[in-house]
């Protein structure tokens, strides 16, 4: 079973929905016993850094952080992926889980903040989440912060300058575009996943 | 579903959840899918449609029309909306545009303005176009901006279901006064318009209706002439 987490930040459904119509068994979950006792753990989440301070105070973070270096599978989309950084400069006082290194910075002020729209991919090669993605595939945004390009990155997209659009170390998965609203492109990424 | 010619002689153009479905399938980016009624007797009617339409279409989906207050946003975005377009009640009371923001996030929020060319002067109309606010449309966008809009879905009036190309003067100015992207909309004929309105209009999107709904302009074929006029796109999708 995979389970979507539920900290209250943003559109669940449209995540759900994805899973649904790939066949995938997922429940959506605000619960840390129900998330510990998961196969794979998706974290989605749209809206500002801030709202990832739910997860400290409802016990979700541990869950999740335990879940994940045991080895199961976890997808962070967008905000849920920001979240595997450091932190970020939206909202400095709260910690993301530091599994990869940086801090998630807003654009620079020569593009149109937010980035809303199709990009496209520059795809790591050996990804095991972008397995069969062909180069230069476009992928849904919508997002103001970006997290830095790092040793683990899966896909690089560029909007003013070059970001992480997906990482990946282990079976630790995070992509800034929204899957759900990236056509066939993003069910098979969802696929690839639910395959891990 | 219906379309109409400067915002009026609606004509049937079929069931709002098949089109979506269809038009994302060759190649649509996103479906905006408009209320123009907005009667509170069809409300329900809506959201069904809504529902519908949301199940099987994996690509950005913004609803409007009808939407007075937050409890109507969540109900629209609670039936599987990802993103909500308001025009007339941000007119009345612009610091709806922020309550819908702080809620929902401001990538979910697009505000709409219909506006027309009045003596020189693009005026923002309201009520599905039937009654002028006396708002100017340039103004009115970078005050949207500033109260929280992720994105402006703005609409010529005059140009509304002509086929006569997009409102690239009106687009260019608005598009330039803020700094969230600009949809364009209004008067998309041929593969033509859409660069000109990306080029010397400055749009970061174009909508059209007409066009696609009467199946005049293939969506794959013109993004492949966009593509190859060197317009950034989405190709091949």
């Amino acid at each position: 079973m995979i389970a979507i987490v539920n900290y209250g930040a943003g559109n669940l459904n449209s995540v759900k929905k994805a899973f649904d119509y790939i066949g995938a068994d997922v429940l959506v979950t605000a619960r840390p016993e129900t998330v510990a006792s998961a196969d794979k753990i998706v974290l989605p989440g749209v809206g500002h850094f801030s709202s990832l301070q739910a997860l400290d105070r409802t016990g979700l973070r541990e869950a999740l952080l335990q879940s994940a270096s045991a080895g199961n599978p976890f997808l962070g989309i967008c905000l849920g992926m920001q979240w595997l950084f450091e932190g970020s400069e939206e909202c400095i006082e709260v910690a993301g889980a530091s599994i990869f290194p940086g801090k998630c910075r807003h654009f620079p002020s020569s593009v149109k903040s937010p980035h809303v729209g199709w990009n496209s991919l520059a795809v790591q090669e050996g990804s095991r989440l972008l397995r069969g993605i062909a180069q230069e595939s476009f992928v849904y945004y919508t997002h103001t912060f970006y997290a830095p390009i790092v040793t683990e990155i899966a896909a690089a997209s560029e909007y003013g300058l070059r970001f992480a659009g997906a990482v990946e170390r282990d079976t630790i998965f995070g992509v800034q575009f929204h899957p759900e609203k990236s056509g066939d492109v993003g069910l098979s990424i969802l696929k690839n996943f639910c395959e891990v | 579903m219906v379309k109409g010619v400067r915002f009026k002689n609606l004509r049937d153009a079929g069931d709002p959840a098949e089109c979506a479905g269809a038009h994302a399938r060759d190649g649509a980016d996103e479906i905006v899918l408009l209320d123009i009624t907005a009667t509170s007797g069809n409300r329900r009617t809506l959201l069904d449609a809504i529902r519908r339409t949301a199940r099987s279409l994996f690509v950005p989906f913004t609803v409007g029309g009808g939407i007075r207050q937050l409890e109507d946003a969540a109900a629209v975005f609670d039936a599987g909306a990802d993103k909500i377009a308001i025009n007339s009640a941000a007119v009345r009371d612009p610091a709806l545009i922020g309550r819908i923001a702080r809620r929902f996030g401001s990538q979910a929020v697009v505000v709409a303005i219909d506006a027309r060319n009045v003596n020189g002067r693009f005026e923002v109309f309201a009520a599905g176009g039937r009654e002028p606010t006396g708002r100017e449309a340039i103004q009115w966008a970078w005050e949207a901006a500033a109260c929280g809009a992720g994105e402006i879905l703005l609409t010529s009036m005059d140009r509304d279901g002509t086929q006569s190309g997009f409102d690239c003067q009106l687009v260019r100015a608005v598009a330039e006064a803020v700094t969230i992207p600009v949809i364009a909309s209004g008067g998309a004929g041929s593969a033509r318009d859409f660069i000109k309105v990306f080029r010397d209009g400055r749009a970061d999107a174009a909508l059209a209706a007409s066009i696609f709904h009467f199946g005049i302009e293939n969506i794959a074929q013109l993004k492949r002439e966009l593509h190859d006029a060197s317009v950034p796109v989405r190709w091949p999708c």
